[in-house]
This record gives structure tokens, sequence and C-alpha cells, in this order.
């Protein structure tokens, strides 16, 4: 029976030879996961439910990224607990900060996660790793705490649709625009409870990092996960880094797709999504005279080494605007020491840009850059809800980050031709 | 199963996780921290109005966002007896049953309902009555699977039966 990658995927994790889009199916799990928000509660329910020990040490951690290092007493409560859980259950892995980083972005760097696995998060966003060909898709705080005592859990298997990006390209476009075009065209549950299987030549002329960004916001559209076919890009980030053996799938040619959308690479323009919903997409170019107070330059979805260097190919040799405060968080140790070395924090900080240690911040209004009432910030983040990164009457544009950072010095959103920036070297313009 | 009874609260469509509870109030975790701060950012009021059985009427998508699982507790902890929406969000789905806060699909009863209308709703029947109306309305039923899991008493007993049975 043809099968897409999903299927292949969730039938080995069931023990089945085939599974179809409706069966519901019970999953084994290759790693699970939560995090300051969502742990602390699975790990009060995994106790009240009188579980005394998780299925498999290797397989699960608590990780604290989204208010990291803690921001007030309530978050330190709750990292205690994650940090107090992970001894007592033996968990062989604990990250605290100086090692820790942006779950979506660290647990792939580190390894963790890897082609073909079944990944169960407790945060939306787990469907990040889709880009290395995993299934992966979040959960809250109950279903963690059955994964972390079973290892195991239940799903229905989603209807697969595909989004086929073919040619090249324009320049400065990034996954990060694929994503927000994405979103715009089908709506915030345009692909609710599916599965998104991102295909054709300008998708594998992605990098990783720009893959990891499509895959991420997958769940801004609903879906319940996003995945790209594993290549020789995806294997090679994978050697010598994942810590299992990779299992690489592919759908068949023949496949049931329960929608196909295809489009040309070059008709997906620089994106803004202007508040409220990521789906509130409209060209970069036309959005005029926005005035800003704040750009973040980070997060699960563009926080990574090449999203880094972007902002940097912008903001070198020029100056933040004066009103504006622009922030760059990397993502994790390993990127911040990458970013180091490779000069972006002159530029950063000749730009009078600051540099957080990783964490979600301010994202989700955590804190590292929380907006006043009134206040306008763009963000290379995956969310602009109501209050998303403070009170409830500032606004939050997604973009990129060359928009992002271009914004930050014309202060008002901008794109990188609009500040009069060259278009990008040709070793740059694929990614 | 007795019916539940309370007055509807309506909301439109695509309401999310941080419209329900705000990101600034994830360092807490009880039912009832969370529940003073229920809808805030949607309806300011809302936790200081709402009264125990009420019911929350919702458009497309209710609950898309975040996995938090402090959306349903906050909801449930604040008296709300039941959501009933055209669709929702797959994670807020299964937080739901989860936690133990009932809800129901049923679009013709989301555009017939007026907020404040007086509504009675069988879980076991699915169905709804809209008291100030008189009309009644029939949710969709729940799949085999989820009504597993509720006579189950949730996902972390019905995994215990199911280890132990194997």
């Amino acid at each position: 029976m043809a099968m897409t990658i999903t299927e292949k995927i969730l039938a080995r994790a069931a023990g089945q030879e085939s599974v179809a889009p409706g069966d519901l199916i019970m999953a084994k799990l290759d790693f699970c996961f939560g995090n300051d928000v969502t742990a602390p509660v699975a790990i009060d329910e995994f106790e009240r439910a009188g579980f005394d020990r998780v299925f498999d040490p290797d397989k699960i951690v608590v990780i604290p990224d989204h208010f990291t290092p803690n921001k007030d007493i309530k978050s330190a409560g709750l990292v205690r607990q994650m940090r107090e859980f992970s001894k007592q259950h033996g968990l062989t892995h604990w990250y605290d900060v100086g090692r820790v980083g942006v779950e979506h972005a660290f647990f792939p760097e580190q390894g963790l996660v890897g082609p073909g696995d079944v990944v169960l998060g407790a945060d939306s966003h787990t469907c990040t790793y889709g880009a290395l060909g995993a299934f992966a898709t979040g959960v809250g705080s109950t279903d963690l705490a059955g994964a972390m005592a079973m290892g195991e859990a239940w799903f229905r298997v989603p209807e697969s649709h595909r989004f086929a990006f073919e040619g090249a390209l324009g320049p400065y476009v990034t996954g990060k625009d694929i994503a927000l075009f994405t979103i715009g065209q089908i709506g915030v549950d345009g692909a609710l409870y599916k599965a998104m299987e991102f295909t054709g030549s300008a998708i594998r002329g992605l990098s990783m990092d720009s893959r990891f960004t499509i895959c991420n916001m997958a769940i801004e559209a609903g879906g319940k996960s996003g995945i790209i076919a594993p290549d020789d890009i995806t294997k090679a980030y994978v050697e010598g880094r994942f810590r299992r053996e990779p299992r690489h799938y592919t759908s068949d040619p023949d496949a049931w797709y329960e929608k196909t959308y295809s489009w040309k690479a070059e008709d997906v323009p620089l994106m803004v999504a202007k508040p409220h919903l990521p789906s509130n997409t409209q060209p970069a170019d036309e959005l005029i005279s926005i005035k800003i107070d704040q750009v973040v330059i980070g997060s699960c979805t563009n926080g990574r080494i090449e999203d880094l260097r972007q902002a940097a190919d912008i903001l070198r040799g020029r100056k933040v605007h004066k009103d504006v405060r622009c922030i760059v968080i990397p993502a994790t140790q390993a990127i911040w020491r990458q970013a180091n070395d490779e000069g972006l924090f002159d530029v950063f900080l000749d730009a009078e840009a600051a540099v957080s240690a990783p964490t979600c911040g301010p994202c989700l209004g955590g804190h590292m850059g929380v907006l006043a009432k009134g206040e306008r910030a763009v963000s290379t983040t995956n969310r602009n809800f109501v209050g998303r990164m403070g009170d409830p009457g500032s606004e939050v544009y997604l973009a990129g980050p060359y928009v992002a950072a271009a914004s930050a010095v014309a202060g008002y959103i901008a794109t990188p031709d609009q500040i009069g920036a060259p278009t990008p070297a040709e070793g740059r313009r694929r990614s | 199963m007795t019916a539940l009874r309370g007055h509807a609260w309506t909301f439109g469509r695509d309401v999310d996780t941080d419209l329900i509870i705000p990101a600034r109030y994830l360092n807490m975790k009880t039912a009832e921290e969370l529940a003073a701060h229920v809808m805030e950012d949607a309806d300011p009021g809302f936790a200081g109005k709402v009264r125990p059985g009420d019911i929350i009427v919702a458009k497309e998508n209710f609950g898309c966002g975040s996995s938090r699982e402090h959306a349903p507790i906050a909801i449930k902890g604040a008296g709300v007896s039941v959501v009933i929406a055209k669709s929702f969000a797959r994670i807020f789905y299964r937080n739901a049953f989860n936690t133990g806060l009932p809800i129901l699909v049923a679009p013709e009863a989301v555009d017939g309902i007026n907020e404040g209308d007086e509504l009675t709703v069988d879980l076991a029947s699915g169905e709804i009555a809209d008291l100030t109306t008189g009309v009644t309305y029939q949710a969709q039923p729940l799949p085999p699977f989820m009504q597993e899991l509720v006579a189950a008493g949730g996902l972390l007993p019905y995994l215990k039966t199911r280890a132990a049975a194997s």
C-alpha cells in the first residue's frame, strides 16, 4: 500500500505494516520532553496518577527555556521542580543555564532527535523536527505525563497535505517567507489536524536552518506536524550529530494526499504577518510608514546561526534607528559561540543592538523585551496574537531576519532594498 | 448524567491560547491562580462575570496556538461547564479531554445561540437546549476512542488500565 512519509513513520512506531489516515494507533515514542511552562504541570499529573518510574531515562528531557534565566521567583520554583524530578528519576540529560538553549533549536543541534523518529513534545512548536524527516507533534502536559510513564501515545493518523514549491527563491527570501506565505494562503486553521509535507526543488535547495523555520510554523496553520523528506542536506546535518541510527523515509510516488498546493518559489515575496494572526500576511514592500519601537531577532523559529548571519549582513556598517531597541537572541550556547567566533557580535554591538543569553523570553512576553501598551515590534518569532509580547495593547509584526534587521535600521517596517542594502551574495541567496 | 446548565458567553473565531490565559501568568499552574485571569485579553472583566456552570460558545479553531494545558485548566477552574465551538484546534482538543473539560463540536448551535442565553447540555446525548429561544441542537457525537478515554476517567487511568491488561 502506498504511503506518505508520515504514514510510514507512524506505521513503524505502531508496529504495523501500514496505516491509513483516520486510523487510531498507539505509537512507541523515540523522544519526549516538556519545558518550564509545561513540564511542571506534567510532573504534577505524573505524580498524582501514582506513576513512580519513567519508561526510559534516556528518552525524556525536561528543559528550562521559556523564562530562562529564571525571570522571577515563581519561574525559579518551576525550574527547581524540574531539576529535582530529573535527578529523582535519573534522567540522562539535564540542561540548565549555560548549557541550555531554546528547545527546538537545541534538541536537533544536540542530536537528540533525528530522521524517522516519533517525537512528542509538550510544546506546540515540536513540529519543528519534521525538518529532519521525523514525525514530531506538540501536546499538553497530561499527554507528556502519560508519555513519560509509558513511552507511547495515541494518535489519529493525519491526512497529509502537500505543499510543493518549485523554482528559485528571490533575493533575501527565506524559509520564514515560505512559512508565512503558506499560512497566508491557507489560514490559521487551513491545515487543522493535518500533516503538512513540504516538497519541490525550492525546498530541496534550502539549508537545514531554513527548513526548521518552515516546519516550526506548521502549527500556525493548525497542522499536527510539518515534514520534509530527508535528503543529502539532512544527512550531512545529522552525520556525526544524531545519537541514534537515522531512519530515512520518503513518500511513495503514488501516496494519497488530501490536498496538494503547487506554488512557484519566485512568487513568494518577502512577507510580513500583521497583528493579530500569522495568517494576516502582506508583502513587506507594501507596508509603508509603519513605525516600530522594537525588533527581536531570535526564537525557535529564527534564532539559528543562518538567521543571525542574515541579520548581520543587513546591520553591518549600519546603526539601529535611535527610536528602536534591537534585541538579538542566539537560540543556543553553541550558536552563541559560533556567532561570536564569526564576529557577528561585533556587528550587532557596533549597530547598537543588544545580545541576550539563549531564551524564549520576549516571544511569549516572558522577559527580555516585553512591550508596553501602544508599542509595536517586528519580530522573527512565530506568533503575533493579542498581547503575545506584552501588553494586550501592543502589536507584533512577524518577519524573517532580513526584514527585521532592515526595519531596525529604518525605524519602520522596511525591506533590505528600501534601506539600500545590496542584493545578497549568491551563497546566501538560497538559504 | 445530569444536564449541565448555564448562561452562554459568545466569542469569535481563532480564540488563541494567549487570549484564554496570557503567557505572563504561565509562571503559575494551579486552577485557582489561572482562573482569575481566564480570557483576560479577550474580555478583561470575564473572570469576574462568569458564573459556575456557564458555557463558552465560540466559532472556528477555538484554542489555537500554544500547547499550554493552563488554558483548559483556567476555563474549568473558572467554573465553565462546557465549551461549544464550530471546531477546536488540535492540541486544545486533546488537552480538554485530558484535563476533564467537556467540549462539544456543534456548528449550528454556535450560529443560533446568543450571548446570555440560558442553555442546558446533555453530554451523554450531545443535546444542547437553548431555553431562551426554545431551540434544541445536536452536537457531533464523540469519536468512539474519545468515549473510551472519558469512560476510563481520562488519559492517565486509560494508559494504566491498558498497561495492566498487556
